[in-house]
């Protein structure tokens, strides 16, 4: 019964949020903030993250790989599938479920119990319009552009490897990277991208927008928040690739 | 003028205003005093719309507010200005983006006209210089201040506050006082004050409504107050030594 009645919250919000804006002028600007705060400033954790997996991957499949019958470009290859079609769009938007996910449902949640949302609402101001649509919009248009700056660092981190390593041949590994080049493969991880950022915000945003009781409660809100999109993410990846892979 | 009329609210069955009717005058400091718990933060949150009402009605002027629905209510919204206990200020924005909020969202005024406006309200409510400070580096009258400046700027008709001296040194308690107070007769507002500060209650009570255990028990200004024979008030207002002391002095 609990599920229902939160699922049913969450609806409703969702209905509220995605109303007009009150005014156009404000929503922009509040967009533009919520790029820099959900996408500039997560540039730095995903550069990191996809640099290093890149590169693990590119070592693991060479130290695998030790049968001479199997050609050496399928470490490229094989490092590129992986970051196209999984590891950029469903890893990083775990890690970007933890990092921004967390930050909208404090930020909401504190403006809760400070009363800044009853603020808003007495002043006629749709509260969930004006808090969570601009954190959704910047999340869906800002994540696609994570995920392809993350699959490009993590193949440059799976050559850089092989460079250093020199398990496998560059030539090798780049032959690899162009070998059975599908565009639908970017196409499916961008529509996992917008996906996963819709479930991140929205469930971030309607966990701190119903944060009842104090501080404890916006730690609480926040961990919830974190863990709810995960399992979305992670349930929402299994019937994308049913939808679009198979 | 504000009329509460008939109104009840429960929360999980439990009634915490029991067929309250009341009125709040015009150009008047309108208070509503009561031990916590005893209802009164419900009573104005069911007046300012944050608490639908579970009987009776709520009027603005003779408009039904409480029975309206949320969009309907937006219109008289903008009449309304609401002093919360902690300020409510939005911590991301300077006092002078605090202010000018409900400008940018209701009006077509340029930003130099909308300038003017704030620097205006913040000189009313003494805060010539605070425009580009943050509500963190601002003491608690302070934000009490900017918060008030916030809630007149677009020249309310209804101005709501709830404890607004909660927090506050009895100095700066007295000065928000009269501030309120004075601002209220400027402007002619309907200002509503919810509080338990006894400093508040003889010095700017114009209208007292007392409630207890959800209902309203007396009504009445502040120097009938002192003399009234009403029991549970009585406890309530000189609770303490020193007051009963001052009461057997008058």
């Amino acid at each position: 019964m609990g599920f229902l009645r939160e699922a049913g919250d969450y609806v409703l919000i969702m209905i509220e949020t995605f109303r007009r804006p009150d005014k156009g002028k404000v929503f922009r600007r509040q967009l533009f903030i919520d790029f820099q705060a959900l996408g500039v400033d997560s540039i730095g954790i995903v550069v990191f993250i996809s640099l290093f997996i890149g590169g693990i991957i590119a070592m693991q499949m060479a130290y695998n790989i030790d049968n001479p019958l199997v050609p050496l470009y399928l470490v490229g290859y094989t490092t590129k599938q992986m970051m196209v079609l999984e590891i950029s769009p469903t890893i990083m938007s775990l890690i970007l479920a933890g990092k921004v996910g967390s930050s909208i449902a404090s930020e909401i949640g504190t403006m809760r119990v400070t009363e800044q949302i009853d603020a808003l609402k007495v002043m006629g101001i749709n509260p969930a319009n004006y808090l969570i649509l601009p954190k959704i919009t910047a999340a869906m248009l800002f994540f696609p552009l994570l995920i392809v700056f993350s699959i490009s660092v993590g193949l440059a981190g799976g050559l850089l490897a092989v460079f250093i390593t020199g398990s496998v041949t560059t030539t090798d590994f780049i032959d690899g990277l162009q070998a059975w080049w599908q565009p639908f493969d970017i196409f499916y991880s961008l529509i996992k991208s917008v996906v996963f950022a819709f479930i991140i915000a929205s469930i971030s945003g309607f966990k701190g927008y119903t944060v009842k009781g104090g501080s404890v409660e916006v730690g609480r809100a926040s961990t919830k928040a974190v863990v709810a999109s995960s399992i979305l993410i992670i349930i929402f990846d299994l019937i994308l690739t049913q939808m679009l892979l198979t | 003028m504000i009329e509460v009329i008939n109104i009840s609210k429960s929360f999980g069955g439990e009634k915490i205003l029991k067929d309250i009717s009341t009125t709040f005058d015009k150009g008047k400091t309108n208070l509503i005093i009561g031990q916590s718990g005893s209802g009164k933060t419900v009573l104005m949150k069911c007046c300012i719309g944050l608490f639908d009402v579970d009987e009776g009605k709520v009027d603005f002027d003779g408009r039904c507010f409480s029975g309206l629905k949320e969009k309907k209510k937006k219109e008289t919204r903008k009449e309304m200005g609401v002093l919360f206990q902690g300020g409510a200020l939005f911590d991301s924005y300077t006092v002078e983006e605090n202010v000018m909020f409900p400008l940018n969202m209701f009006t077509k005024m340029s930003f130099e006209e909308k300038l003017e406006r704030v620097n205006d309200v913040l000189n009313h409510v003494k805060l010539p210089n605070a425009n580009l400070k943050f509500p963190a580096e601002l003491s608690g009258g302070m934000v009490k201040r900017v918060a008030i400046a916030r809630a007149i700027a677009m020249n309310p008709k209804y101005l709501f506050c709830d404890e607004p001296n909660s927090g506050l040194d009895p100095k700066t308690a007295e000065v928000i006082d009269e501030l309120i107070s004075e601002l209220t007769e400027k402007f002619q507002m309907t200002t509503v004050i919810n509080t338990h500060d006894m400093n508040s209650v003889l010095q700017i009570g114009q209208k007292i409504a007392f409630i207890n255990k959800g209902e309203l028990w007396w009504e009445g200004d502040n120097k009938e107050i002192l003399v009234t024979d009403n029991k549970e008030l009585n406890d309530f207002v000189f609770s303490t030594e020193l007051t009963r002391r001052i009461k057997q002095r008058l």
